[in-house]
């Protein structure tokens, strides 16, 4: 899916909290992480698998990410946008609470 | 695995390579100079600064910088054949950008330049994602705190650039003198104007 239409801005998601051996360009900071997707920022091949040297890294489509520091470090009033390939997200389960 | 970066590893295989398409009377040395010379001339802040004076002077191309950097960027001649996306975060009274690449390094090298040694160091990268308002303090930028503070992480393909707010008292200024005005720390928001 590379249409970007999983997760639509506003959408309440949750990082994986993965800590894979390779590469991946999901920042340990923010793994398992509660944030608000602002957009999506266009496909791109997955790093964690191109960055292997493989040829056959899927496309997915990435998510510009808001978090809130106070998810992210437990203090601070700032935020932090990170762009988050698909597979590194689901939709929060708690989002209703 | 994101804080092992092995460039030594790939910088000793560029070399090799290098060598062997020398050897190989693929290319010479002169014309790699030569390449690496013409793209960092074509890199620099006056770049960047040119981008935001417009934006400054011309509403409508402000409106098309922010939906989309990298066509508008592209309409004054910078980032043709990059594949790299740019977005353009602007400062206003209530919000402040600030840009890092924690995982590495990455930076609007084109609009910016070559990016300054603080920007690569561990010491910036790990710090300004949790206490941005303490690391400008130490640039010399004072927020208050009703501003809000976003810090943009470079962990994919997209670079950012913060379009600052243009300073009081420059209403007769034409666009050259503005873009003069414009620092590489503005652009990336560790200074403001």
């Amino acid at each position: 899916m590379t249409d970007g239409d999983r997760f639509p801005p506003g959408t309440r998601v949750r990082t994986f909290p993965h800590d894979p051996a390779h590469h991946t360009r999901l920042p340990r900071y923010a793994r398992g992480k509660r944030g608000v997707v602002v957009e999506p920022e266009g496909p791109a091949e997955l790093a964690d698998i191109s960055a292997q040297g493989r040829g056959d890294a899927p496309v997915e489509q990435i998510y510009a990410v808001r978090f809130a520091a106070r998810d992210l470090w437990g203090e601070g009033d700032h935020h932090v946008v990170l762009n988050l390939w698909e597979s590194y997200l689901e939709e929060d389960p708690d989002r209703d609470r | 695995m994101t804080g092992e970066h092995p460039d030594a590893t790939i910088a000793q295989r560029v070399r090799r390579l290098e060598t062997l398409l020398e050897e190989k009377g693929l290319i010479t040395g002169e014309r790699v100079d030569e390449a690496i010379d013409a793209f960092l001339a074509s890199s620099s802040p006056a770049n960047g600064a040119r981008v935001v004076a417009r934006a400054w002077t011309d509403e409508g191309y402000k409106s098309r910088l922010l939906a989309d950097g990298t066509a508008a960027v592209r309409e004054l001649g910078y980032m043709e054949g990059s594949y790299q996306r740019l977005r353009v975060v602007e400062n206003t009274a209530g919000t402040h950008n600030v840009i890092v690449c924690t995982l590495c390094s990455c930076y609007p090298l084109r609009l910016l330049g070559p990016s300054p040694s603080w920007y690569k160091s561990e010491a910036y990268r790990s710090r300004v994602v949790r206490e941005p308002r303490s690391v400008l303090r130490e640039f010399g930028l004072e927020l208050p705190d009703t501003v809000d503070i976003t810090v943009w992480d470079s962990s994919a393909e997209s670079r950012y650039m913060v379009l600052p707010r243009r300073p009081e008292g420059t209403e007769g200024l034409a666009e050259e003198e503005l873009a003069a005005l414009v620092t590489r720390n503005a652009l990336i928001g560790t200074a403001a104007l």
